[in-house]
């Protein structure tokens, strides 16, 4: 069930990524982008991050993509005629997006042993005996033994909206503040910047 | 459902979003095609996160969408001012830096 909806998501943020790129209309780039948005924020939900899923919606498709068509109706841009040339700049900026697409999948595919970031699966933790001992010459020796006869299997912990909250307030705190204060100064910038008059 | 099947997706993503920044001429896709490049590395993230339960990739997701709000707002105050003054979005007519 949950690969059938991985690959509904999936194929449906793929779907309106090529839409945004292809639409004449920015308004209508805009709404294929809304889909993408939709359709990764239920991505996220199959990864039970639900906080960040639900976080996805409010930000990135209430409130940017909000702001994109408020921007693209107010400077009421028309429709641009069907990009049809072939230039050669262009067929050699689409080879360097292949080329890209090819140099990310060599590292995706390194990634095939990892845990399953939907099931939940069990981390074996075995018991570690250590000997440490100094030898002549003052350096430290450690000799680690794993014994896996009392291996126990334990489930990883999902991260839950409780550990993002006390880590966002602890460990992260000072990061927390700067992001405020950035987005103070985009705020002042941002009025400032679409004033009619700059003095 | 597998790890490499996000990293993938992402992959896949990020492509097109590249794609977009190099070969669209109107500024607010190439915009757009910005936010979809932080999507995709968003998604990555969030699925490295759960995968391994460590809980910092999803705190960097969430500064990642709030520093992606923030150049959203600012970048298109710009393209509003450069609007006003040259009535384009057209990147290639939108030159400042002559020479």
């Amino acid at each position: 069930m949950l690969e059938f909806l991985f690959f509904v998501f999936a194929v449906l943020a793929v779907a309106g990524a090529v839409g945004m790129l292809v639409s004449r209309s920015p308004v209508a780039s805009a709404l294929w982008m809304v889909q993408t948005m939709l359709a990764i924020a239920c991505l996220y939900l199959t990864l039970n991050a639900s906080f960040i899923g639900i976080v996805q919606i409010l930000v990135y498709a209430g409130a940017i993509m909000v702001l994109f068509l408020f921007v693209i109706m107010l400077l009421n841009l028309e429709e641009v005629p069907r990009l049809s040339s072939f230039t050669w700049t262009r067929a050699a900026a689409f080879v360097g997006g292949v080329a890209v697409l090819a140099l990310l999948l060599t590292a995706v595919v390194r990634t095939t042993g990892l845990p399953s970031p939907t099931g939940t699966e069990v981390a074996v933790v075995a018991p570690v005996e250590e000997a440490v001992a100094v030898d002549a010459e003052g350096d430290v020796l450690v000799a680690e033994a794993v014994d896996l006869d009392d291996a126990v299997a334990v489930p990883v912990a999902p991260v839950s909206v409780e550990r993002i909250g006390v880590a966002l307030l602890t460990r992260h705190a000072f990061s927390l503040e700067i992001i405020g204060a950035l987005l103070l100064a985009a705020t002042i910038g941002a009025v400032l910047l679409a004033k009619k008059r700059f003095a | 459902m597998e790890l490499t099947w996000y990293l993938s997706l992402s992959a896949v993503l990020f492509t097109i979003g590249v794609l977009g920044v190099l070969l669209r001429r109107n500024v607010i896709v190439v915009f757009l095609s910005i936010e979809l490049m932080l999507n995709a590395v968003n998604l990555s993230l969030v699925a490295f996160s759960q995968s391994f339960g460590d809980v910092d990739g999803q705190i960097l997701v969430f500064f990642v969408m709030s520093v992606a709000a923030a150049e959203a707002a600012v970048g298109l105050a710009i393209v509003i001012a450069m609007f006003r003054n040259k009535l384009t979005v057209n990147v290639d007519e939108l030159r400042l830096f002559r020479g």
